[in-house]
């Protein structure tokens, strides 16, 4: 089996990729704004809903219940999907996903699909598969056609190109769709998008989807979108394949009334999403003829397996940790080199992969805590981040590299009042060769990157526990110690 | 009342002026301080970076050290927030009841600075007096894990003399974060420079905060810009006083 996560594996580690971006001021304007507008509505509509707390209370609980029984709820939905007349498959990895739905779309004698879009086809990097395969793939939601047409990647759970402005946009229309004389207001570039994906809608026989939520209970799926792009491929096509996560299982048909309270709120700052579309199997002279669920592991059930951190399977890919962490701020969603960023791609990826890649992941967090303060079913993301850090610790770093062996001589130094009192000593002394006018401005190896633009006090001459040991010497303070 | 000072790691060694700050005003509010020489660090830095296991002998000299404290005053929410939220899961690891229970008992009688304060004395006025303008920088740790709400900012207020100017994007993180500093450089950086032009658009002559840690970051890049803008621990402003001002800065 090989998991993969987009291209995850391969990418570099986060602080390298992160240079560039940190560079590309108009990639960072965009992400500012794009972020500063999502998280105002956010909180508007957050804060008109009096039960938020208990929604994100019910959502954690009705999470961890389903995590704990889900082999259970995952064969009921197998059955009660089967017996509305749909097909489920299920992969353990990526590319056997990608390998069930490329079979599929050929029974059907198909050629192309359209997509709506889903971040786990990304995960698996179903597109590329199927080109592989003579099989073309067409997004329709307007973020993921500009990143389709763009030859770009996801930057965004929820908004895929929040990195671009509608000028780049245009410039990728113009150019990609023939369109010399495209303007550059949102009515024009929407205009386009309609009309180039209208033709597919029409032409394409076969859809592909993702799913938010499957009901246990009726075998369902729901999946929530803003632009009617979904609904058309939801709807249109004879042959309909929904790819799907195996933790978007839900028990009831009842739960919904917590999460589409939470989602929409959570994710575009909206009451409701302008299209909620919910079905079950096939039905006769009434939306597809063949409706297949491929139910996807790829790891997540060596995520289930570790007690402090399978609270990420709780993610219902909202993306408010995106929206509300200063890291992503600066940086955008490419520097996580996985189809999952910000915070909480930060913990689901590395631990998909097996902790063996995207070891940087876990780090690329100020621990500020953000991310839980807004994440609607309530995952503590940065005690995640820290189990993981852990992890990456114990397993993955040889016990000879230069912070473990730092970090144990730490250790040692605190473990005896004579030692920490011996180190601030050699430290105050030994400080010399580091030091201009009581100013540290340039310090060797990777305390260099505080130095680079930050400067540091030298160290003062005397300690706090120097002064209280002169004070009690001089009688002014009894000695307790 | 007998107060146990947890002075933390790096206050005792970077900042000793906040450590003295404290004493002064707590023996000026008539309370007695006690410094148990023992102390070293709460293990914050290992555990927050991947290294629980060492982090667990600091612990248990911490609770050692400090287990018959009426109260134990700690000006540092991140390290205060390490002992509360952490102790308690990296105590139970330890399948050692004993240890659970102490940490249990003394959970209690851990303060930050301002709780102490404003919670156990009740008081928000501490007869200070600060006359500069001053922001006030909200850390994570003491908004999100202490809650400390406007706790720091009643203390402030009560301050003679002080003009406090309201900082934008208050919640928002300094890009300090322990380790995080040093390991994602360029991150942390561009993170700092967004929160010290959110400073400097509040024409302050002064940032304070109750954790030194960020103090240090925002500090570091404030001199390196020659800003002419200075850092003081909340202590040390409430240290203040008309005949003994503010020694020095932080």
């Amino acid at each position: 089996m090989t998991i993969r996560v987009a291209d995850a594996a391969e990418s570099p580690s986060f602080q390298k990729a992160a240079l560039p971006l940190l560079h590309d001021t108009q990639l960072r304007a965009n992400v500012r704004h794009a972020t500063d507008v999502i998280q105002r509505k956010r909180a508007a509509v957050v804060g008109e809903t009096p039960d938020w707390q208990e929604l994100r209370e019910a959502a954690s609980a009705i999470k961890t219940h389903t995590l704990r029984h889900l082999d259970s709820y995952l064969l009921q939905f197998e059955q009660a999907c089967t017996a509305a007349g749909g097909h489920v498959h299920w992969a353990s990895d990526a590319d056997e996903a990608n390998r069930i739905i490329a079979d599929i779309v050929r029974q059907h004698g198909g050629k192309q699909l359209i997509k709506i879009k889903t971040m786990t086809s990304d995960e698996t990097k179903l597109n590329d598969a199927l080109e592989h395969e003579g099989i073309r793939a067409h997004e329709t939601d307007l973020a993921e056609l500009i990143i389709q047409l763009g030859h770009d990647k996801p930057s965004h759970i929820v908004v895929p190109a929040l990195h671009k402005n509608r000028n780049q946009v245009r410039e990728i229309f113009r150019e990609q769709m023939h369109l010399p004389e495209l303007g550059n207001q949102p009515e024009d570039l929407t205009a386009a998008a309609r009309h180039y994906l209208r033709e597919k809608f029409l032409s394409v026989n076969i859809g592909l989807c993702g799913a938010n939520f499957l009901v246990a209970e009726t075998g369902g799926v729901c999946i929530v979108e803003s632009e009617g792009n979904g609904r058309m491929c939801l709807t249109l096509p004879d042959v309909l394949i929904s790819l799907a996560g195996i933790e978007k299982i839900i028990p009831t048909f009842q739960d919904l009334e917590v999460f589409l309270q939470l989602l929409p709120r959570s994710a575009t700052g909206e009451r409701m999403n302008p299209y909620n579309s919910l079905w079950t199997g096939v039905r006769q002279n009434d939306g597809p003829k063949h409706f297949h669920v491929v139910l996807l592991d790829n790891g997540r059930t060596s995520v289930l397996a570790d007690a402090e951190a399978r609270q990420t399977l709780h993610c219902i890919r909202c993306a408010a940790c995106l929206n509300t962490c200063p890291v992503y701020r600066q940086t955008g969603g490419h520097a996580y080199g996985s189809s999952y960023a910000g915070p909480v791609g930060a913990i689901l990826t590395p631990q998909l992969l097996g902790m063996e890649s995207a070891q940087s992941l876990p780090y690329a967090s100020s621990l500020c805590g953000a991310c839980y303060e807004v994440c609607p079913v309530k995952i503590n993301i940065p005690e995640v981040l820290i189990h993981l850090r852990g992890r990456v610790v114990r397993e993955q770093k040889s016990a000879l590299d230069a912070e473990a062996l730092a970090m144990k001589t730490a250790a040692a130094i605190f473990a005896s009042r004579r030692r920490f009192e011996a180190a601030q000593r050699i430290g105050r002394l030994g400080q010399w060769p580091v030091v201009s006018n009581g100013w540290v401005k340039n310090l060797p190896g990777m305390l260099g990157n505080w130095t680079r633009v930050r400067d540091l006090r030298a160290l003062p001459q005397q300690t706090f526990r120097g002064w209280w040991k002169q004070r009690v010497k001089d009688g002014k303070q009894a000695d307790h110690a | 009342m007998r107060v146990s000072l947890f002075i933390t790691c790096y206050n005792d060694t970077l900042f000793p002026a906040t450590g003295q700050a404290v004493v002064r005003l707590l023996e000026r509010l008539g309370h007695t301080i006690e410094f148990p020489l023992d102390q070293t660090c709460c293990g914050q830095m290992h555990y927050n970076t991947g290294y629980q296991q060492e982090a667990m002998p600091m612990m248990r000299r911490f609770v050692e050290v400090f287990r018959d404290a009426e109260a134990v005053c700690i000006p540092s929410s991140s390290c205060v927030a390490m002992i509360r939220d952490h102790y308690p899961l990296m105590a139970a690891e330890q399948s050692d009841p004993g240890l659970a229970r102490a940490v249990d008992e003394l959970l209690p009688r851990i303060y930050e600075l301002t709780e102490l304060l404003v919670h156990r004395l009740g008081l928000e006025d501490v007869g200070a007096a600060f006359p500069h303008r001053v922001t006030y920088h909200a850390s994570c740790h003491s908004l999100r894990s202490l809650h400390l709400g406007d706790l720091p900012l009643r203390l402030l207020r009560s301050v003679r003399g002080i003009e406090l100017l309201d900082l934008p994007n208050v919640d928002r993180c300094c890009g300090f974060g322990g380790t995080f500093a040093v390991k994602m450089g360029d991150v942390s950086a561009a993170m700092l420079a967004e929160k010290m032009q959110d400073i400097e658009s509040t024409h302050a002559e002064y940032v304070t905060a109750v954790d030194n840690s960020c103090l240090m970051h925002i500090f570091g890049g404030l001199h390196r810009q020659n800003t002419g803008i200075r850092t003081a621990h909340i202590a040390e402003i409430l240290a203040s006083t008309g005949s003994e001002p503010l020694e020095g800065t932080t």
